[in-house]
């Protein structure tokens, strides 16, 4: 008897509003805000989970990251290693029906949790910081230091050491690096000195 | 014909110089004036979007202050995604574009409407007819699995490159001289792109899939548009030999390098010797080499 009561409330045809705390809709609408994306009209059809290349290997898959942005469940999505396995594809972007940027709500909740702090994935963020200090020194990548420089910060010490002789012996690695440090260093000053 | 300013990319120096030196060759045979952007930065790949879109946008801006001339044309598919998206925030979001200004603070910025060409565009508009009309060595019977990937096509409001589902700029240039494009459904699938570095695993699987599809397409090589795309198709099938046990041996090049060898470029300008998987003996095989 209490299941068909259950089933009742679940199949109600009118509208039944979810109670979000104060807390949860900021975040909602920050999100929404910052990324300039309606994250509230997504109905779960799941098309960007479905086309996603590395929904495989998410914790949260994407149209699920949604459902919990939209309830304002900040921890759970910032807390995420989806966010940070989202390769930037722009599969979820073509799809959505309701032509949500997705790709670029994930952009944008990177960018919030590396301010909280809670950023999940070492890896990605440790390619990430060391990607664009290498730009930010070269003013171009250069290869060698960003793979030393991520070996390094990432412990993982050993990975790919058997390309970097072979690359090198194919003539495929620069052996100087760019000048065009300081161009690129004035960008990242006027930015407020904000590393990331 | 009127110069394009070029924007060779970080990789050009690098893991894709045979990309970039190939590139030059058709360019200089085909009569395409290629000008350098002077100072040129990295234009922050996905790292810079990915965890900051102002700074994403002021690296491009930078670039395109620098360029000589207001039609931009690269040959990585990821710069030109980032640079088609830039510009685009330019045309459509004018407060935004005010706060990149107060970063970048161009100088030549004003008034300059951008065009954003990838290399193959620029060869369409050369004209695939014309291109047919130079070729001194047709490719016949090398089977081409034509590749995009992700960032050519997508998100197709703002790239407005091709059938975003179905390209066919690239099969329909490796017709032209004479090669046989395969049919084959993974055209657009995801290689993993920076996830090599992080989480190399994700690469393997997804790169595998691709390659068994164009093997089971029938394919000889696979032919490519972004440095990125090359490297984790061909550098990692040596580690899906280590991992999986599986080997395809399937030669990995770039566009340009299979017009350069119909335009009848010297081959030591295009550089087949830097790939990994030796595209070579099938070359040879087929009587190109």
């Amino acid at each position: 008897m209490k299941q068909a009561t259950e089933r009742e409330q679940l199949t109600r045809t009118d509208e039944t509003p979810i109670l979000l705390t104060e807390e949860a809709r900021r975040f909602t609408e920050e999100v929404i805000r910052r990324s300039g994306e309606r994250v509230d009209w997504c109905y779960q059809c799941g098309k960007c989970t479905a086309g996603c290349p590395v929904a495989f290997a998410m914790d949260i898959e994407p149209s699920r990251i949604m459902r919990l942005v939209q309830l304002g469940q900040s921890e759970r999505v910032l807390k995420s290693k989806a966010i940070w396995l989202c390769v930037g594809c722009q599969t979820c972007t073509t799809r959505c029906p309701q032509e949500i940027d997705t790709a670029k709500v994930m952009d944008t909740l990177r960018e919030m949790a590396l301010e909280r702090e809670v950023a999940a994935d070492k890896e990605v963020v440790t390619f990430f910081r060391s990607f664009l200090d290498n730009i930010r020194r070269y003013g171009r990548v250069f290869e060698p230091t960003l793979v030393l420089q991520y070996n390094l910060r990432s412990g993982h010490l050993l990975q790919d050491a058997d390309k970097g002789p072979l690359m090198l012996s194919k003539g495929k690695l620069p052996l100087r690096p760019s000048r065009n440090g300081a161009i690129v260093r004035k960008i990242f000053d006027a930015l407020g000195g904000r590393k990331r | 014909m009127t110069a394009y300013a070029y924007f060779p990319g970080c990789s050009a120096h690098g893991t894709a110089k045979e990309y970039d030196r190939s590139t030059q060759s058709v360019c200089a045979k085909l009569g395409i004036e290629l000008e350098e952007i002077p100072d040129w930065v990295c234009c922050g790949a996905s790292p810079a979007h990915a965890v900051n879109h102002l700074l994403s946008l002021a690296l491009v801006a930078k670039n395109l202050d620098l360029s000589p001339s207001d039609t931009i044309v690269t040959g990585c598919a990821a710069c030109y995604n980032r640079f088609k998206t830039t510009v685009h925030a330019l045309q459509h979001d004018r407060p935004l574009w005010e706060q990149v200004k107060q970063i970048v603070q161009p100088t030549k910025l004003n008034g300059r409407d951008f065009r954003v060409l990838h290399l193959l565009e620029v060869i369409h508009e050369f004209g695939l007819e014309e291109v047919k009309e130079r070729v001194v060595k047709p490719l016949k019977g090398l089977k081409v699995a034509c590749y995009y990937g992700c960032l050519l096509v997508r998100p197709p409001k703002v790239m407005g490159f091709d059938d975003p589902d179905n390209p066919k700029k690239m099969d329909e240039l490796v017709a032209a001289i004479g090669a046989e494009p395969v049919e084959w459904e993974f055209k657009t699938e995801c290689c993993g792109a920076f996830h090599a570095v992080p989480h190399p695993e994700i690469v393997l699987r997804l790169t595998s899939n691709i390659l068994r599809a164009a093997k089971d397409a029938g394919a000889d090589v696979v032919s490519v548009t972004c440095p990125m795309c090359q490297i984790n198709l061909d550098l990692r099938q040596l580690d899906i030999q280590k991992r999986h046990k599986v080997t395809f041996n399937m030669p990995v090049l770039y566009f340009t390098q299979l017009l350069g060898l119909a335009l009848g470029i010297n081959e030591s300008e295009l550089g087949f010797d830097k790939l990994i998987v030796d595209p070579q003996p099938i070359l040879k095989g087929k009587g190109l080499m």
